[in-house]
């Protein structure tokens, strides 16, 4: 591992500072992801920025009764939460779903959705990536990528996004609250996410050297009937096959308002606006869902091991959304 | 830097690539908590940090200045072992070994967590506190793999434990 300096900053703008001014310079949330990369050579930072102890670990209930929590409340604390687990029950599940309970009594809320890819050929340093050194290829396209993208992908990236707090923060039109050179700012979370195109070394849309303080959720009644399904391989402890992220409100049978997003499918947290444009104002079925999801995965480009996620896909926003619309899950 | 391992204060120089799995093992001569995967996927180098179950290998010793460690060392009293450690002998709950520490730290951060009213991904009911079934001490587990299977033996030994608390 590549020596570094450590510093931990006595303010936001004081941690800011420092990653602005270092080009090499990494901020160091709960470590989980991070110190893995540079146990691995993928990530080699000159300068750790620990930003745990800045004090940004509050969980507030807001005035328009939405919830601003801040970037670095653990994952942990943040499932348990009772407001989270009675308003935002996608979000407790989705976070409940995510790998281990010690990891998530170290991982943090800023940290999760700045994780990197599990792409293993980004893990290798022996393999060409450009997501990990720009320019050098992909060696992921044309190799093993059953675990990879089936929406959205480039020529030069297959690469998923891994987190599942990041889809259901998706399907609840979260506001991400950074804090730049220049001052703070709100993104909302569907632009947050870059698609990987010639530069899947960009992830996000974040200025060198932003740091994201809080994440804030807006009301949402309807997602008090809300949840996240995930298939994965083993029955805990893994990554996603696939997922999704599932809030819906019924008036009668009518879908009067639903919120869909997906992971393990695309380099972003894939909101599916196409599919609740389908099922919005119809007579809720499960044929309706199974359509609706078709329509969203009509633009799907399965590559050659991991063509099962479109059926896959499919059949989890099916069930998530005929659970919901039972009043069979929480 | 100073933190505190078991109720004692240490202060030490270290490279900061220093883990604290390392720092544990190289520098403090407690060799309970296991150098597995060292990645994080395999838990038996988890220790508790201030009261919580972590993976010790992704964790830098340079983060912990004035915090509080609990290593499989620090779980028995003076005289005899912890309930859980006692369970653990009477159920049979490990084969080789290597991976017990790390179960052992697991297993008490997890009941605290239960006894907290943390919910898991087979809680039901979100908004209730959750019964430790089998199934939720599984879920809950899930961080610490054994590679001799020992898991049915575990469970038992976790169960009693948290019947008797």
């Amino acid at each position: 591992m590549r020596a570094f300096r450590y510093h931990r900053p006595t303010d936001v703008a004081d941690a800011v500072a420092v990653l602005t001014a270092e080009p090499q310079a990494a901020y160091l949330g709960g470590g989980t992801n991070l110190v893995d990369l540079m146990k691995l050579g993928v990530q080699r930072p000159d300068v750790l920025v620990d930003v745990t102890r800045l004090p940004l670990d509050a969980v507030e209930e807001l005035p328009d009764g939405g919830l601003r929590i801040g970037a670095t409340v653990r994952n942990s604390d943040l499932a348990a939460h009772p407001v989270v687990r009675r308003d935002y029950p996608v979000l407790a599940r989705a976070l409940l779903a995510a790998a281990s309970g010690q990891l998530r009594n170290m991982a943090t809320t800023g940290g999760n959705l700045l994780q990197r890819t599990r792409c293993v050929y980004f893990q290798d340093t022996g393999k060409p990536c450009n997501k990990r050194e720009p320019g050098s290829g992909c060696a992921a396209l044309h190799g093993q990528n059953r675990d990879l993208a089936v929406l959205d992908w480039s020529e030069q990236c297959v690469a998923t996004h891994p987190s599942d707090l990041a889809v259901a923060l998706a399907a609840l039109d979260t506001v991400v609250e950074v804090y730049e050179a220049d001052g703070a700012r709100d993104i909302p979370i569907a632009a947050l996410y870059r698609s990987p195109g010639t530069h899947p070394e960009r992830e996000t849309t974040l200025a060198r050297g932003a740091l994201i303080t809080a994440v804030r959720l807006p009301p949402l009644p309807a997602a008090r009937r809300s949840t996240y399904l995930k298939v994965r391989d083993r029955a805990s402890f893994a990554f996603a096959a696939g997922s999704v992220a599932a809030v819906l409100d019924l008036d009668g049978d009518v879908v009067r308002d639903v919120r869909l997003a997906y992971g393990a499918v695309a380099h972003r947290p894939w909101r599916a606006y196409r599919a609740e444009e389908e099922l919005r104002g119809r007579p809720f079925s499960p044929e309706l869902a199974a359509r609706a999801a078709d329509a969203e995965l009509a633009e799907a480009r399965p590559l050659r091991h991991n063509g099962f996620k479109v059926p896959l896909t499919r059949a989890i926003t099916v069930r998530a959304l005929s659970e919901l619309a039972e009043g069979t899950t929480s | 830097m100073a933190f505190e391992v078991n109720g004692t204060s240490h202060e030490v120089t270290l490279d900061n690539r220093s883990t604290l799995l390392d720092t544990l093992r190289e520098h403090l001569g407690l060799i309970g908590a296991k150098k597995g995967c060292d990645h994080g996927q395999c838990g038996s180098c988890t220790v508790l940090l201030d009261g919580r179950r972590v993976k010790s290998c992704l964790v830098f010793a340079v983060t912990l200045d004035g915090r509080s460690v609990l290593t499989v060392e620090g779980l028995a009293g003076p005289d005899e072992l912890s309930p859980l450690q006692a369970a653990f002998i009477t159920h049979d709950a490990f084969q080789c070994g290597y991976c017990t520490p790390g179960q052992l730290c697991s297993a008490r951060g997890m009941l605290d967590e239960v006894a907290r009213g943390w919910p898991s991904a087979v809680t039901d009911d979100l908004n209730a506190p959750a019964e430790l079934t089998d199934a939720e001490i599984r879920e809950r587990m899930a961080g610490n793999l054994c590679r001799c299977a020992a898991y049915p033996h575990i469970v038992a030994a976790v169960r009693e434990t948290a019947a008797t608390r």
